[in-house]
C-alpha cells in the first residue's frame, strides 16, 4: 500500500500532561520525537484540571512523602500497587519543583514558596490531622501546567502532528509494535508513523457516560487501541464520579472549594457529610462523598423542584478568598448555574470524572501483560502513561490532586525509560503489510454507503445505557441488564453508516471512529464491574456491600476477545518501606 | 429558533453559503449546544469544540459579527437571526473550521517560555505574592484566537505583526520575576511590525472571552522598551 511514511525514534500519541512531559525528556536527549494529537496540544483535557497537584513540600503544614503514600494507599481502598505509589509520592517533590522551574505560575505564600491547599483524603502522620498537600495555581492548575509544558516543548523543538487522529497501532513481521497509522484530520489522508518506541498518552474516557466533567475528546482512543492489539485493560470497573459537578450539566467544581472551607448541604440546610464522615466531613474521599450525595437525594433530602441535587455552600468564605483562590469556579458557576457563589450556594451532583483503570504498566510506563503461568511480560516497545494507563497508583479510588501528579511523574519516567530503550534498540522496524491493512480496514469500514442508524443515535443510546447501568450504585440486576443492552448496541454498530464521505476536516468520520473506541472501553467497564462481587472504592454494590479482601484483593484484567476476564495480584510490597496492610477505611 | 450557519466544503462546494437550521432551545442553552444540535441534524457540518466550559479554547467562532467562544455564549443573549461564521481573516478549511497556523506561528515567535540563566535552586524559585499577582490577567490566556482574528492590524499583516494573543504572552514572561531574558525579548520585538503595528484599536479587549486585556499588556511592553532605551 502506498501510504506516506515518516520515521521517528519515539512516537507519542496524546499531547496532555503525560505526553508533553515525556516529549520534553526525549527532545532534551536529542531523540527524534513525534507527538500526535487530535487537537492542538493546549486543547488537551489536562487544561481543565482545577485544584492542583499533590506533593509533600510541607510549605503550609508539616508533611512527608510517606504520609502522602499512606493516604494514597488508603484512598485506593488498598487496591493500589504500593511500589508504584511509594515511587510516585517520592517523585512528586522533584517533579513539582521541576515544573516550577519550567515556569508554572503557581500561587504563592507570603514567604515566596508555592501555595498549597487542603484536599480530600489528606492527612498528617498516617491518618491524623488534615494535611495541605495540593500545590495550586489558583483554580487553574491544569491550564497553567499544560501551557507551560507546551511552551517548553516549543523551546525543545519537539515535532508536533497537530490534529492527527490515531487509528491503530501497527506491528512488524515479528509482531512487535512499531508505530501507528494516523489520519490527518484536515486532509483526511492516512499517514504511517514508524517508531522505535510508542507511548500511549491519550487520556481518559469520561465521554462514555452521558453526564461527565470530561471533554468531547475524552473517548478512550488509546485504551481501545490497546484492546484491539490484544492487550487487556486493568481495573476498568473503578470509575470515579466526582461529587461536585454542576447539577444537570456535569461541569466540574473543584474539590478545592471544600479544601478552602466550603461544604455541602441538603434541602434542610443540614451539613450532611458530618453523618457520613464524622472526622473528615466534606474532605472525605471522593467515592465516600459521591455516595453520600446520591443517598441524600434517594432518601428525599435533595434540593430543587425535583429534589435531585444538593448544594455547595461557599458564601461564608467571603468574596476576597473566592476571587483570589477560586476565580474560575466563580466564573463557571455564574455562566452555567446562574449563581454567584459569593452570594448563594451552587447546585451540585456527582459527575463521571476519572478512570482509575487502564492499560496495565509497570512503574516505568512499560506496558505489561500476563504471559501465562502467573508471570508478566513487557510488551516490547510499547509504553502508556497518564489517565489511559494503570500503574496502578489509584487502585479503586483516586485522591484529588493525584491525577496531575500521576500524569507528570509517569510521563516523565516513561520518557526517560524510552531514551534507554531506544539506545539499546536503535534499529527501525517496518510495519508488516497485514498489520497495516488491518488498521486501514478501520477507515475502509466507514466508506460503506447505504441506510443505517447514525453515529449520533447509537452514541446517545450507548452513553445513556452506561449512565443507567454502570453508575454510582451497581447491583447484579442493573448491571446484567446493562450488559445485555450493550451487547445489542455492539451488534448494531456494524449497521451504522456515515452520510458524509468527504475528506476535508470530516468530524463525522472522527466521531464514528471515537464511537467504536468508546463502545469497546464501555464494554470493558461493564464486564469488569459485573464480575467484581464486592464493594471497594468507587465500585459500590448494594448486593455485596462489604469489601472482600479474601477473594477480591486483586486487579481485574479485561480482554476484548470474548469479553474474557482474568486477574492478577496486587503488589502490596513497597520499594523501601513497610507495607500498609488493608484496614477498614473510615474518614 | 432559527440559526444560520456558514457552510463551505472544498470537496463539494465551489463557494460558501449560509444555511438555516431550526433548533429547539432550552434553559441555559449555549451557542455550542445549538451547533451540536445542528451537527446532530446534519453530520456534514464541521466545527471544532471540546471542553464545553471555556478552558480549552477550541470553539471560537464569529456570531452576529462578534468573535466569541461558543461554549460560554448563552443563546438567549444573542439577537435573532443568529448568524454564525468562521473567524474573520483566516483561511477557511471547512465550515467554521479555519486555518490557525499563522496565529500559532506568531505565538511561538515570542519565545513563550520561561528563560532562567542562573543555576536552578534545589527547591522552588521564590516569588512573592505581589510578584505573582503581576501574572494574573496574563497567564489565563487559552489561545482561542478570538482577539487576534478580531484585530485589523493582524488581518493586514498576519505574517509580520505578532498580534494581541502572542504579545500578551510576551508580556506574561517579561512580567515574570523569575524570567531572565528581558533584553533578548525586547530586542526581538524591535522594528515597525512585530509589536508596533498595534494601534490600540482595542477589539482584542472587547472580545476576549476570559476578560483579559492584551492592549494594556502591549502598552506595558512599549513602556518597558522606553525605560530600557531600546
Amino acid at each position: 500500500m502506498g501510504i506516506p511514511t515518516r520515521h521517528f525514534d519515539a512516537l507519542i500519541i496524546g499531547a496532555g500532561g503525560a505526553g508533553l512531559n515525556a516529549a520534553l525528556q526525549l527532545a532534551g536527549a536529542d531523540l527524534r520525537v513525534a507527538v500526535v494529537s487530535k487537537v492542538f496540544p493546549t486543547r488537551s483535557h489536562t487544561v481543565a484540571a482545577q485544584g492542583g497537584v499533590n506533593a509533600a513540600l510541607a510549605n503550609v503544614l508539616p508533611d512527608s512523602w510517606h504520609w502522602h503514600m499512606f493516604d494514597t494507599v488508603k484512598g485506593s481502598d488498598y487496591l493500589g500497587d504500593q511500589d508504584a505509589i511509594e515511587f510516585m509520592c517520592r517523585e512528586a517533590i522533584p517533579t513539582v519543583y521541576e515544573l516550577e522551574h519550567a515556569g508554572v505560575p503557581f500561587s504563592r505564600l507570603d514567604d515566596g514558596k508555592i501555595y498549597q491547599r487542603a484536599f480530600g483524603g489528606q492527612s498528617q502522620n498516617f491518618g491524623g490531622d488534615q494535611a495541605a498537600r495540593t500545590c495550586a495555581a489558583a483554580d487553574r492548575t491544569g491550564h497553567a501546567i499544560l501551557h507551560t509544558l507546551y511552551q517548553q516543548n516549543i523551546r525543545a523543538r519537539t515535532h508536533f502532528f497537530d490534529e492527527f487522529f490515531a487509528i491503530d497501532l501497527v506491528r512488524d513481521a515479528e509482531g512487535v509494535i512499531c508505530g501507528a497509522l494516523v489520519l490527518e484530520i484536515e486532509t483526511g489522508e492516512p499517514l504511517l508513523i514508524e517508531s522505535k518506541a510508542t507511548l500511549l498518552a491519550t487520556g481518559g474516557w469520561g465521554q462514555v457516560f452521558r453526564t461527565t466533567s470530561n471533554a468531547h475528546i475524552n473517548t478512550g482512543d488509546g485504551a481501545a487501541m490497546a484492546l484491539r492489539a490484544g492487550i487487556p485493560l486493568m481495573d476498568m470497573e473503578f470509575f470515579q464520579f466526582h461529587p461536585t459537578g454542576i447539577a444537570g450539566k456535569g461541569m466540574l467544581i473543584t474539590e478545592g472549594t471544600r479544601g478552602e472551607g466550603g461544604y455541602l448541604i441538603n434541602k434542610d440546610g443540614e451539613r450532611f457529610m458530618e453523618r457520613y464522615a464524622p472526622r473528615a466531613k466534606d474532605l472525605a474521599s471522593r467515592d465516600v462523598v459521591s455516595r453520600a450525595i446520591v443517598t441524600e437525594v434517594k432518601e428525599g433530602r435533595g434540593c430543587g423542584e425535583n429534589g435531585d441535587y444538593v448544594m455547595l455552600k461557599l458564601d461564608h468564605l467571603g468574596e476576597a478568598v473566592i476571587s483570589k483562590r477560586l476565580p474560575g469556579i466563580r466564573e463557571s458557576s455564574q455562566i452555567f448555574a446562574g449563581v454567584d457563589p459569593v452570594i448563594e450556594p451552587i447546585p451540585v451532583f456527582p459527575t463521571a470524572h476519572y478512570a482509575m483503570g487502564g492499560i496495565p504498566t509497570d512503574r516505568f510506563g512499560r506496558v505489561a501483560m500476563p504471559a501465562g503461568h502467573g508471570s508478566e511480560e513487557v510488551v516490547v516497545g510499547l509504553y502508556a502513561a497518564g489517565e489511559c494507563a494503570c500503574a496502578s497508583v489509584h487502585g479503586a479510588n483516586r485522591l484529588g490532586g493525584n491525577s496531575l501528579l500521576d500524569i507528570l511523574v509517569f510521563g516523565r519516567l516513561a520518557g526517560k525509560d524510552i531514551i534507554e530503550y531506544v539506545r539499546e534498540n536503535p534499529y527501525q522496524r517496518a510495519a508488516d503489510s497485514a498489520s497495516l491493512e488491518q488498521a486501514m480496514g478501520r477507515l475502509g469500514r466507514w466508506e460503506q454507503r447505504g441506510d443505517g442508524p447514525t453515529v449520533a443515535q447509537l452514541r446517545a443510546d450507548f452513553r445513556k445505557c452506561m449512565e443507567d447501568h454502570a453508575g454510582v450504585f451497581r447491583t447484579e440486576e442493573i448491571m446484567t441488564e446493562g450488559y445485555n443492552k450493550l451487547c445489542e448496541l455492539r451488534e448494531r454498530l456494524p449497521e451504522v453508516r456515515l452520510t458524509d464521505q468527504s475528506k476535508v476536516f470530516n468530524t463525522a468520520r472522527i466521531e464514528a471512529l471515537e464511537l467504536e473506541n468508546m463502545m469497546d472501553v464501555g464494554m470493558s467497564i461493564a464486564v469488569s464491574a459485573l464480575h467484581r462481587q464486592e464493594s471497594r472504592g468507587a465500585h459500590s454494590r448494594p448486593d455485596y456491600p462489604a469489601r472482600d479482601d479474601q477473594s477480591w484483593l486483586k486487579h481485574s484484567l479485561y480482554y476484548r476477545e470474548g469479553d474474557r476476564m482474568d486477574y492478577k495480584p496486587v503488589r502490596t510490597k513497597p520499594l523501601t518501606v513497610e507495607s500498609f496492610p488493608p484496614k477498614e477505611r473510615v474518614y | 429558533m432559527k440559526i444560520s450557519v456558514y457552510r463551505y466544503n472544498p470537496d463539494t462546494d465551489t463557494k460558501p453559503r449560509m444555511q438555516d437550521y431550526e433548533v429547539k432551545t432550552f434553559q441555559g442553552m449555549m451557542l455550542r449546544d445549538a451547533l451540536l444540535e445542528v451537527k446532530k441534524q446534519d453530520e456534514t457540518f464541521s466545527f471544532r469544540h471540546s471542553c464545553g466550559e471555556g478552558v480549552c479554547g477550541s470553539d471560537g467562532v464569529n456570531v452576529n459579527g462578534r468573535n466569541v467562544l461558543a461554549c460560554i455564549t448563552p443563546i438567549g443573549e444573542l439577537k435573532e437571526p443568529i448568524q454564525v461564521r468562521p473567524f474573520p481573516g483566516r483561511p477557511v478549511i471547512r465550515d467554521l473550521v479555519v486555518d490557525m497556523t499563522q496565529f500559532y506561528e506568531q505565538y511561538r515567535a515570542v519565545q513563550p517560555y520561561l528563560v532562567r540563566k542562573d543555576p536552578l535552586p534545589e527547591q522552588e524559585i521564590l516569588q512573592s505574592p505581589e510578584e505573582r499577582d503581576k501574572l494574573d490577567g496574563l497567564y489565563e490566556c487559552i489561545l482561542c484566537g478570538c482577539c487576534s482574528t478580531a484585530c485589523p492590524s493582524f488581518w493586514w499583516n498576519p505574517e509580520k505583526f505578532h498580534g494581541p494573543a502572542a504579545l500578551l504572552q510576551s508580556w506574561r514572561f517579561l512580567a515574570d520575576s523569575r524570567d531572565q531574558a528581558t533584553e533578548e525579548r525586547l530586542d526581538a520585538l524591535d522594528g515597525p511590525y512585530k509589536l508596533f503595528r498595534c494601534h490600540s484599536i482595542m477589539n482584542c479587549v472587547e472580545v476576549c472571552p476570559k476578560g483579559l486585556n492584551p492592549t494594556r499588556a502591549i502598552g506595558k511592553i512599549k513602556d518597558l522598551m522606553l525605560d530600557k532605551g531600546v
